[in-house]
């Protein structure tokens, strides 16, 4: 069963999230990301289009929104002259039932600089608070604009544990992200955007494996004749070396040096070709010093999506 | 840690006090802004009643009765003008304005909260200043003190709107240099601490229809004579209405 919690279309941008589940929005810079979700979250109209959030326009029904969706900004939004268990106390009066603040603050780790001003709180706590104010009234639905930015690695673990929770406890979050582990370990489903609209979307998994499986990359000395490796991959044998010209022979496998001396085999890996590999070394008295069989990572994924060009 | 049953909104009473409490701690906390509602009126007040350095024309009237209602004016005016103008323009850099707006308080709550915020503020600088003013032999007219509270209110009104343009439309740098400039040129040359019409020719003229002229004037008029002056008080709600428009008009909520 599905339930379409939010859903925006913005140029042609459909994005809907679920209940109980991780969706992340993931695109280069200025990919329309945030604007999207500003549009959901009420602080931007948009100029046609359709977007319902939980069933309601955020532009008209905002009033009856802001209580069920938490915000987290990406600069923060916080009063630089404020105390964080102070803001976090004044945030949580404003909903009728909002968590225990206290052990919010203790989840968060907010304590250890709780009466410091805001103006001279690292990156990483302000951070954490914003992520508190946004949960705090117990919200439906979380928009998270870049949570763990400028975080220690403890911090991200705090936030994630805590993302994960919320979507145990049914909450639909929303997180738009650059870094593709965080995607990979807390999303359930991923939308890329670029240029305004979904250039892919679905499980993590799905995104993985439809972008093929996994890789086998070797390095040996620079510059070896290829030639006949990629059909005694198929094979699993070895062909005699026979006078076949051209480094990247037919068949399911390609092989490729991309950088001198770094070889990656791409096509499908089993242990077999890992064997069939090897074996051609030995044929051909090359001795590697790493073979490595990878999966692919969401962010390679990305790269071949949105391309390699600086934004 | 949550179950997402039963959220809901805290009732707008409840939401609107506790953003007041929260801008007026805010003001209160902040050293510049104290230095610019407390201190420096303060310092105003008594240097003007005791030292004869600035001459003033007092018709038979002690120095306090003459200075004490200009500076109250000079009070409300740093409160509701500079010190709102600074502030909400840092918040609206800071994405502040935009991160409350999304929570149940809103845009409305948000502006109540910062109007109500000025006159608690305003409350401490006329306990403050009126303290300091009857220790220094302050009589001002009982009768007048209704017509005094008017010409606070339309004042705050008048000011606050024209923060709040300011605010909202330019850079929190450039809304800082302004707000502090204007400050320093209406008290000096604005009709609010010295009457209008003691001011050199034109000027005279031009700070009595000028929000600081006129609100001097009205403070003035209802604790030295306690007379609600008309006039006065309809020239800072005509500034209240066209400030206002504009403001509601322009006012950007993030940059």
């Amino acid at each position: 069963m599905k339930r379409y919690d939010g859903r925006a279309v913005v140029d042609g941008l459909d994005l809907v999230a679920e209940r109980g589940a991780v969706t992340a929005v993931l695109g280069p810079n200025g990919a329309g990301k945030t604007t999207t979700v500003e549009c959901c979250e009420g602080l931007r109209s948009p100029d046609g289009g359709r977007v319902r959030v939980l069933g309601l326009d955020p532009a008209t029904r905002a009033r009856d929104l802001r209580p069920r969706v938490g915000v987290m900004l990406q600069d923060g939004g916080l009063p630089t002259g404020a105390r964080p268990l102070e803001l976090l106390h004044h945030v949580a009066a404003m909903y009728a039932r909002p968590v225990d603040v206290a052990a919010l603050a203790e989840r968060l780790g907010l304590g250890s600089f709780a009466r410091t001003s805001v103006r001279r709180l690292s990156g990483g706590q302000r951070q954490r608070l914003a992520l508190a104010l946004a949960v705090v009234g117990r919200p439906e639905l979380v928009f998270l604009d870049e949570p763990s930015a400028g975080m220690d690695p403890q911090a991200r673990r705090a936030v994630w544990d805590l993302v994960g929770e919320l979507r145990a406890d049914g909450v639909a979050v929303v997180l738009t992200t650059h870094l593709m582990d965080e995607a990979e370990s807390l999303a359930d489903r991923v939308v890329v955007v670029d240029h305004g609209r979904v250039i892919a979307e679905g499980a993590v998994r799905e995104l993985l494996r439809s972008h093929d499986d996994r890789t086998l990359r070797f390095s040996a000395a620079p510059g070896l004749t290829l030639t006949g490796l990629a059909a005694s991959l198929g094979g699993g044998g070895v062909p005699p070396a026979s006078g076949a010209h051209g480094e990247h022979a037919a068949g399911e496998h390609a092989v490729h040096e991309v950088t001198p001396g770094d070889y990656v085999v791409t096509g499908h890996v089993d242990p077999h070709v890992l064997a069939a590999l090897t074996t051609w070394c030995a044929a051909h008295d090359v001795l590697p010093y790493a073979i490595t069989v990878g999966r692919r990572t969401l962010e390679s994924v990305f790269l071949d999506l949105t391309g390699r060009d600086l934004r | 840690m949550s179950s997402p049953t039963g959220a809901g909104a805290a009732p707008a009473p409840r939401r609107v006090l506790a953003q007041t409490r929260f801008e007026t701690r805010a003001i209160l906390r902040n050293g510049e802004q104290l230095l610019i509602t407390l201190i420096l009126p303060v310092l105003l007040l008594v240097a003007l009643v005791r030292t004869t350095v600035v001459g003033l024309t007092t018709d038979g009237a002690t120095r306090v009765d003459v200075v004490a209602p200009g500076v109250l004016a000079l009070a409300v005016m740093s409160t509701a003008f500079t010190s709102q103008a600074i502030a909400t323009s840092f918040d609206r850099r800071n994405g502040v304005l935009r991160l409350l707006a999304t929570t149940p308080l809103g845009r409305g709550g948000l502006l109540a909260g910062k109007v109500l915020g000025v006159l608690a503020v305003e409350v401490v600088q006329v306990v403050v200043l009126g303290g300091v003013a009857l220790a220094l032999g302050w009589q001002p007219d009982p009768s007048g003190i209704g017509a005094a509270v008017v010409a606070v209110l339309l004042g705050t009104a008048a000011f606050t709107s024209f923060a709040l343009l300011l605010a909202g439309t330019l850079r929190a740098e450039a809304v800082l240099a302004i707000a502090n400039l204007v400050l320093v040129v209406l008290a000096v040359a604005g009709g609010i601490l010295v009457p209008a019409g003691a001011l050199p020719g034109p000027l005279a003229a031009v700070a009595s229809v000028l929000p600081s002229g006129a609100l001097g004037e009205a403070l003035r008029a209802a604790l030295q004579d306690g007379v609600l002056a008309g006039g006065p008080l309809a020239v800072l709600a005509g500034w209240t209405v066209v400030l206002g428009a504009l403001a509601a008009r322009l006012f950007r909520w993030s940059s």
